[in-house]
């Protein structure tokens, strides 16, 4: 390609010179090269694998309605709440903007649950991925302080009470708890300078942090390549140019599969921010349509749905301090995960049934613990969730145990790709 | 060899769905009445306006719902909200406020009464249709109402509703309302006021919801089209990867 | 595009898939990629469209803007003859005059007109019922935005005959003292001043006798 080049560029004419000038100046051909066009993923990427995708077309939704949000908000005790609703009526549009950041955070966390339970599945953490599943574990836990900063600006019932329920969490620690809990606040409640400050860290700080996250999450994975759903490492396997057999360029190969996933994405969005932009009660609560009001506790305190998997876990010991050590862990432990699974075989189509089995239940505890983390932590549902938060550890603490006895069928030695 | 992941899946999905339905709203102390309401439904947003302004805004403001907006979205004109709906001396760009100061007010009922332009919103149309049809006259010979026990919202409807007091069976439960004095309209044109106000009130929550309901059709059809059309192009560029 | 340049692609790079060669031979089937191509584009690009205009329609005066915005109503039932009010009407000063007849005469007088850019208000900013000599709907009442059209500074009344720093020629007016812009009776500018045009008369009309509406009139 680079003897051709220079004949090319002559036909081109001037944007062919401008081309050639920037990159003399500045490796723009290289890093299209080495990212777009002559990046290779496997053929035989399934649906599982655009929820990457997703997750970054998320991440441009939110930042740019994000921007726009910014414009018409007031992070102030007193105006919040209402410039919430002057947004949702007298902003033109302002109502498509709102429900689109809203039902973005909900969206965001669903395609970055299925990404991550894709790496589940096919084994994505394991070597030589280990980086890219820290990465991508630091852009969760990114991703949730987002959240949580977010959750807090409308300034209803659910944002104030939902706050004050997780700074107090950093109460239970020893010693410096309360005066942690203070120094968070600014104040001796959840008052106007928490909000100014959480609106600071949501708009600015947060996302900068999120980005840079991704940018490294992706220069990792393109150093290392795309896992594929046989997990069978097609670098081992390349032509006479030094292209993998089973890959196929990112663009245009994948990029046009992925306009089809964001289609798709766009579709089940639009259904939500159109036509249900609350999703019962789910996306946006109910109780926060009620103005934040320090004196009067709503009735049912709980995270949103993203959240409530952990706070399930959060009580279900009935000790404080023990709740919010158990809580971090169930997170903290996701990081450890590339080192607990013993098993060789990376895609679980060749893994034994312990995998298998231990993967399902895993789902279904994070699933009903979700569930029980909006129920009341009383009586039935209480044992419930100790029996879940149980599942939930068993999980990875015995990992290391039963991924070893895995009796793993032979992976073969090409991607299984059936046109 | 997707069996697998299909397999997990189907588990997945059974798991979710055997969980049952969660209700987050805080629960009412009886179970609630369907409003049944239409916010497509003009005629009755303008009877329910006309309600909400006899009976409602004397204590109940409406802080961001503009008036000029009410007037757009009821087919009316401004000259006739002016002159039907609004208070003199007010504009009609303005919000729908009340006269009455707040001190007043918490004298009065012993608390403010909330503002209404998201009560729709945080209770649901249900809740509000039941709870103005079940105020009643209790043993003591108060005002009370089986939504919300001990409310301090007088009933300002019962010139229409009439009177009537609960009634019990054996082991004390409640079995539903005996009417002891006649209002102005029959149950079921009663029924069909509150309706009007809650309709109302629903549209106030989200004046744009039939809009965006419009809005949403078209762009759905936009991105079936344009999936139809992507997809096709996709199947094209893989055509020669085997 | 898009399609053309998928094509030259596929020509030009063995395809990476190896195990078959590229059979991109087929022109029926060259064309139907490029179709499908360049329809998927346009369609992309109307959506992106479509997306960016709420986005930016979100940029107009909200509802609570045209609600601030709305036409002011303003009381001249007290204003004497020969005396100005100053209403604010969205963010901007607007000056009502009341002129007396020898402040009219002024208007036609050629120490004035003369000395005029724009006399009959041609390249000036005002509705048509104030393109006239008055620049008014009724003479004996002056409405402009009380801002300079050289670089929104407020000009000063300035209703003395013949001043000492104004000259002998001067029969009354406004004087911008930022960048001496002066303006006669009518707020029509002079000509070598800075000023390009007469002061802009914003839509205006009489509810009733006593009652100029500022920012409705019948046209509108």
């Amino acid at each position: 390609m680079s003897a051709t080049q220079p004949e090319v560029s002559r036909k081109l004419g001037a944007a062919g010179r401008l081309n050639e000038w920037i990159n003399a100046r500045f490796p723009l051909q290289k890093m299209l090269a080495e990212h777009v066009t002559e990046y290779y993923a496997s053929k035989n990427l399934n649906f599982w694998y655009g929820f990457g995708v997703l997750s970054m077309f998320v991440l441009v939704i939110m930042i740019v309605s994000g921007i726009f949000l910014t414009m018409a908000y007031k992070p102030s005790a007193t105006e919040a709440f209402a410039s919430v609703e002057y947004i949702m009526r007298d902003v033109e549009y302002g109502w498509l903007i709102r429900y689109i950041h809203s039902t973005g955070a909900s969206a965001f966390f669903i395609v970055v649950y299925l990404h991550m339970f894709r790496a589940l599945l096919y084994g994505s953490y394991k070597k030589p991925r280990e980086l890219v599943w820290i990465l991508g574990m630091l852009i969760y836990l990114a991703l949730m302080a987002e959240a949580f900063f977010g959750y807090m600006l409308p300034w209803g019932q659910m944002s104030y009470w939902g706050a004050q329920v997780i700074i107090s969490l950093f109460g239970a620690l020893p010693v410096i708890g309360e005066p942690l809990v203070t120094w968070i606040r600014g104040d001796f409640y959840i008052s106007d300078i928490t909000l100014n400050r959480f609106f600071a860290l949501h708009v600015i700080a947060l996302p900068l942090v999120l980005v840079f996250l991704v940018a490294l999450h992706i220069i990792a994975l393109h150093e290392v390549g795309s896992s594929n759903p046989d997990g069978v490492e097609i670098k081992e396997k390349k032509d006479a140019n030094g292209v993998p057999l089973d890959g196929v360029a990112f663009h245009p190969y994948h990029t046009y599969k992925d306009v089809v996933y964001i289609t798709i994405f766009l579709i089940l969005f639009s259904l939500v921010v159109f036509f249900a932009p609350t999703a019962g009660g789910y996306f946006l609560e109910t109780a926060n349509f009620e103005p934040a009001d320090p004196l009067v506790t709503p009735e049912a305190i709980h995270p949103v749905w993203y959240f409530t998997p952990f706070y399930a876990i959060l009580r279900a010991v009935p000790d404080k301090l023990g709740g919010v050590i158990l809580m971090g862990a169930a997170v903290m432990v996701l990081f450890f995960l590339p080192w607990l699974d013993r098993c060789k075989v990376k895609s679980i189509r060749y893994r034994g049934w312990q995998y298998k089995l231990a993967l399902a239940l895993f789902v279904v505890s994070f699933v009903v613990l979700g569930w029980l983390g909006l129920m009341p932590a009383t009586g039935f549902y209480l044992i419930l969730t100790q029996i879940f938060t149980i599942i939930y550890f068993a999980f990875f603490l015995f990992m290391p145990i039963y991924t070893r006895m895995e009796k793993t069928k032979p992976v073969p030695e090409r991607v299984v790709y059936h046109a | 060899m997707l069996d697998q992941t299909r397999k997990l899946l189907a588990f997945v999905v059974a798991a979710v769905m055997l969980t049952p339905a969660v209700s987050l709203a805080a629960g009412p102390s009886i179970p609630l009445d369907r409003a049944n309401n239409d916010v497509r439904n003009v005629a009755s947003l303008q009877r329910g306006a006309r309600l909400y302004m006899n009976f409602c805004l004397g204590c109940h403001s409406a802080q961001f719902m503009r008036w000029n907006r009410i007037a757009q979205d009821l087919q009316l004109t401004e000259e006739q909200v002016m002159t039907n709906l609004m208070f003199t001396g007010e504009s009609i760009h303005d919000t729908m406020q009340i006269a009455m100061p707040a001190a007043d007010s918490e004298v009065w009922f012993g608390k403010v009464p909330p503002d209404l332009s998201l009560i729709s919103r945080s209770r649901g149309t249900d809740y509000l249709y039941t709870f103005l049809r079940t105020f009643y006259v209790d043993e003591n010979g108060n005002s009370n109402n089986k939504v919300l026990e001990m409310t301090s919202m007088p009933n300002v409807l019962w010139e229409l509703q009439g009177l009537q007091r609960a009634v019990y069976d054996e082991n004390g439960d409640w079995t539903g309302f005996e009417r002891f004095r006649e209002g102005s309209m029959t149950p079921e044109q009663f029924d069909g006021a509150v309706r009007d106000i809650v309709n109302f009130l629903d549209y106030v929550g989200e004046p744009i919801q039939v809009e965006r309901q419009r809005i949403g059709v078209m762009v759905i059809a936009f991105l079936l089209v344009f999936l139809v059309l992507s997809w096709l192009f996709k199947r094209e560029v893989w055509r020669n990867v085997k | 595009m898009v399609g053309r340049a998928m094509t030259i692609r596929n020509r030009r790079v063995p395809h990476p898939g190896g195990d078959m060669e590229c059979q991109m031979t087929d022109e029926t089937d060259n064309r139907r990629r490029h179709f499908l191509g360049v329809a998927t584009g346009v369609m992309g690009l109307v959506g992106v469209g479509a997306v960016a205009y709420p986005f930016l329609a979100s940029w107009r005066p909200s509802a609570r803007a045209m609600a601030l915005g709305a036409p002011v109503e303003i009381d001249v039932s007290r204003l004497e003859v020969g005396g100005m009010l100053n209403v604010e009407w969205r963010g901007t000063p607007v000056w009502v005059l009341r002129r007396s007849p020898e402040m009219l005469e002024t208007l036609s007088m050629p120490e004035v007109v003369n000395r005029l850019r724009d006399p009959e208000s041609r390249q000036s900013d005002q509705p048509d019922y104030a393109r006239n000599p008055h620049r008014s709907v009724r003479e004996e009442y002056l409405v402009v935005v009380g801002s300079c059209t050289h670089l929104g500074c407020a000009p000063m009344q300035r209703f003395d005959v013949a001043p000492a720093d104004l000259g002998p020629d001067w029969r009354g007016g406004f004087f911008c003292a930022c960048h001496g812009s002066l303006f006669d009776l009518a707020a029509r500018v002079y000509s070598g001043v800075p000023a390009p045009t007469n002061l802009v008369v914003p839509p205006y009309m009489f509810a009733d006798d006593n009652t100029i509406v500022v920012g409705l009139d019948t046209e509108v």
